[in-house]
């Protein structure tokens, strides 16, 4: 909210809105999440654009979308206008607004975790890397296979939770040994997954989303 | 048919990630394998290429699918033509009585055979020993696991997670010889028990990679020759394959054989391509006297009837989304408890065997997606995996198996995120519960919770915090905006 509206873009939060239905789509209650699907568009539907914080969010909008409602024309029609007028942060900043420069400031080096679904359903790499790139005072340093998954996979963390932090283990260790003070991503999951695990641990390397990054003005 | 313990999926898997010894192989094999898929590649086509050459793999072998009754025939037609026969098994019974039939009818006491995963699914191997006939696997991993007694771990690599010390104890055991560390050693071993039964064989069982419509060629690709011993040696050739390894024409190979071998172990080609035309004809001076094919359906019929699945039966069994899946190199194959693993597995077995049995295998996988864009025939798994998901939750009576739980926070759910206000209200009552739990903004565990007390064995859960975004923007943030209501602002 607060980079956005640097950037002077009219921000508004419509209230009802609620979830874009992912966690009951990927646990295969296609019903249930069409119905919160709906109430979605419901909500967004007159928006000019709609701007979502997190890839896999995005990702159900604009790509997942089209199969939950693919038995329901008119609802598809629906939610493919919303789609085309969906962007995830990242790329509305640096590909709407046109700006890598958010005018944010901190320290450090920071490294950077591909989401998977921003990066393979959406396609989008290069703009985070951009937006940190042109946070004053920060330096980007990549780790090494920075597009591996985290292990999180929502309900896949809940039903195999052993699983899943052994993937997890090895996104650490990169973190870890990619030198960074910091690892900034894009999804909201990522981070509940990768920041949970450091804590518990005490790693002293913060988890944070790309938005707070850009909110940081160096004070 | 080989029996399915894919029930036991969460078991196995954690059995999996505290064997030492496994993890070790599983990391050495895998990034090998990534590394050199990616060199060759990248050496050979760059991205542009590679992906116009998987979406023209990916419709060739799709409309070969939507047109499978024309092929058969054609294929029926070719063989017979070339002298061979041909044969449809409904199932796995079906087919081992085939093979059986056609063994007895010859006075077969050994068959050997070349790597061929359908014949995993039969478990044919346990029903010629029950009739008293040798089978012999020539593959080198496949050998190592029959005498080990096991299933492959790997749909390329089967005996992957052995270590050569577990190898030379198994020859040590079996072929009576002495314990070495060497590995040329141990092939040298092998090499000499194999060549004496690819001698004395009467009948040889291969797979078939590619079988061409048109010509009714078998295409098998091999690194250690075994292929064409056991299609060429023995008096009987027997071509174990399901449907869907038709291709059209022979010049489609010259796609496919490009596409495999650098998917599977990152090779512009393998050691052995071997064409196999059906049995010896006057003018040749050796070969098989007799060539059967036979189709196996087991499942598969499943796959093509679902228009969704359908393209599951694409698979070249090149084995990269195995080998690229976070999941895969962390379990290994056994753990997906039947005959295919990994990605692939996770999408075949259900459908192929039964429903509720392999319930858990949809779930097993976080949807990172590098298995759909690492497939030479773009296979879209995730999306196949989330429309079997569907069929476990929603789907008829014979497929639907959610357990109550699932349905209790689903339908909670539910009910919460139809409108701000219910949300606000599960969301408060949430809020106190978790933050009640929480020590310093985190929560160390969730008692309250049975299916998510796992994740905090080694994760913190956030506490939520004391305002929901929603209330700061109706209290604070919507006002610093300059306009007194966002919400309306253009």
């Amino acid at each position: 909210m607060k980079v956005l509206r640097r950037l002077g873009v009219d921000v508004s939060f419509p209230e009802d809105q609620t979830c874009c239905g992912q966690i009951a789509f990927n646990g295969g209650f296609r019903s249930h999440a069409a119905d919160v699907a709906k109430h979605f568009l419901d909500v967004f539907e007159n928006e000019e654009q709609v701007v979502v914080p997190s890839g896999s969010c995005a990702s159900m909008i604009k790509v997942y979308y089209r199969e939950l409602f693919e038995d329901d024309p008119e609802t598809l029609e629906r939610a493919q206008a919303v789609g085309e007028r969906t962007r995830e942060l990242s790329d509305y900043i640096v590909n709407v607004v046109g700006t890598s420069d958010v005018g944010a400031a901190s320290e450090g080096l920071v490294t950077y975790h591909d989401a998977c679904h921003l990066l393979r359903e959406l396609r989008i790499k290069e703009a985070p890397r951009s937006l940190i790139g042109g946070v004053q005072g920060v330096e980007l340093q990549e780790m090494e296979d920075s597009d591996a998954c985290c292990g999180f996979g929502g309900l896949f963390s809940v039903k195999f939770p052993e699983i899943s932090t052994a993937i997890l283990n090895e996104k650490l260790k990169n973190i870890a040994e990619s030198g960074a003070s910091a690892v900034v991503a894009n999804d909201c999951g990522c981070l509940m997954q990768i920041r949970g695990a450091m804590e518990r641990r005490g790693m002293n390397v913060r988890a944070v989303h790309l938005a707070e990054l850009l909110a940081e003005d160096g004070a | 048919m080989a029996e399915v313990k894919s029930a036991d999926f969460k078991h196995a898997a954690g059995r999996a990630l505290r064997d030492e010894k496994l993890q070790h192989a599983l990391d050495h094999v895998m990034e090998h394998f990534v590394g050199a898929r990616a060199n060759v590649i990248e050496a050979d086509f760059g991205d542009e290429s590679w992906e116009a050459m998987r979406t023209r793999a990916a419709a060739i072998k799709q409309s070969t699918l939507e047109h499978l009754d024309y092929y058969l025939d054609m294929v029926d037609k070719s063989v017979r033509r070339n002298g061979g026969h041909v044969y449809f098994a409904d199932d796995a019974a079906q087919a081992n009585a085939i093979v059986l039939d056609i063994a007895k009818r010859n006075g077969v006491k050994t068959v050997i055979k070349s790597k061929s995963m359908v014949s995993e699914e039969m478990g044919v191997n346990h029903v010629l020993e029950r009739e008293g006939i040798e089978p012999v696997e020539t593959d080198l991993g496949e050998y190592i696991i029959q005498l080990a007694g096991e299933t492959p771990f790997h749909i390329i690599a089967p005996a992957m997670h052995k270590t050569r010390q577990e190898v030379s104890s198994l020859f040590q055991e079996w072929l009576k010889t002495a314990p070495t560390q060497d590995i040329k050693r141990l092939c040298v071993y092998a090499r000499d028990a194999l060549r004496e039964k690819f001698a004395a064989a009467d009948m040889g069982i291969s797979g078939a990679n590619f079988i061409v419509a048109e010509t009714g060629t078998v295409c098998l690709v091999t690194n250690e020759g075994n292929g064409r011993m056991t299609t060429s040696a023995p008096r009987i050739h027997v071509v174990l394959a399901g449907m869907e390894k038709i291709v059209p024409a022979i010049e489609d190979l010259a796609l496919f054989l490009r596409l495999l071998p650098r998917s599977a172990t990152g090779q512009r080609i393998t050691s052995y391509n071997t064409f196999v035309g059906g049995p010896r004809s006057p003018s040749d001076e050796d070969g098989p006297e007799e060539f059967h094919l036979v189709f196996v359906d087991n499942g598969r019929l499943n796959l093509l009837r679902d228009e969704v699945m359908r393209e599951a039966l694409r698979c070249i069994r090149c084995g990269a989304c195995l080998n690229h899946c976070p999941v895969y190199q962390k379990v290994g194959g056994h753990a997906y408890g039947w005959v295919y693993s990994g990605p692939i597995g996770a999408v075949v077995t259900p459908p192929m065997t039964n429903m509720k049995v392999a319930r858990e295998l949809p779930y097993a996988s976080t949807l990172c997606g590098k298995c759909k864009d690492v497939c030479p025939v773009k296979i879209d798994i995730p999306r196949l995996l989330l429309h079997l998901r569907h069929k476990v939750a929603e789907g008829t009576a014979g497929e639907r198996s959610a357990t109550w739980m699932e349905r209790l926070f689903v339908g909670q759910w539910h009910g919460a995120m139809r409108s701000r206000r219910a949300l606000e209200g599960k969301a408060n009552l949430g809020r106190l519960l978790t933050r009640s739990f929480a020590r310093g903004g985190k929560v160390r565990r969730l008692p309250f919770a049975p299916m998510v007390s796992g994740w905090t064995a080694s994760r913190d859960f956030p506490a939520p915090a004391q305002k929901s975004f929603a209330r700061l923007w109706r209290e604070e943030l919507s006002h610093e905006s300059g306009s007194a209501n966002g919400t309306e602002q253009r």
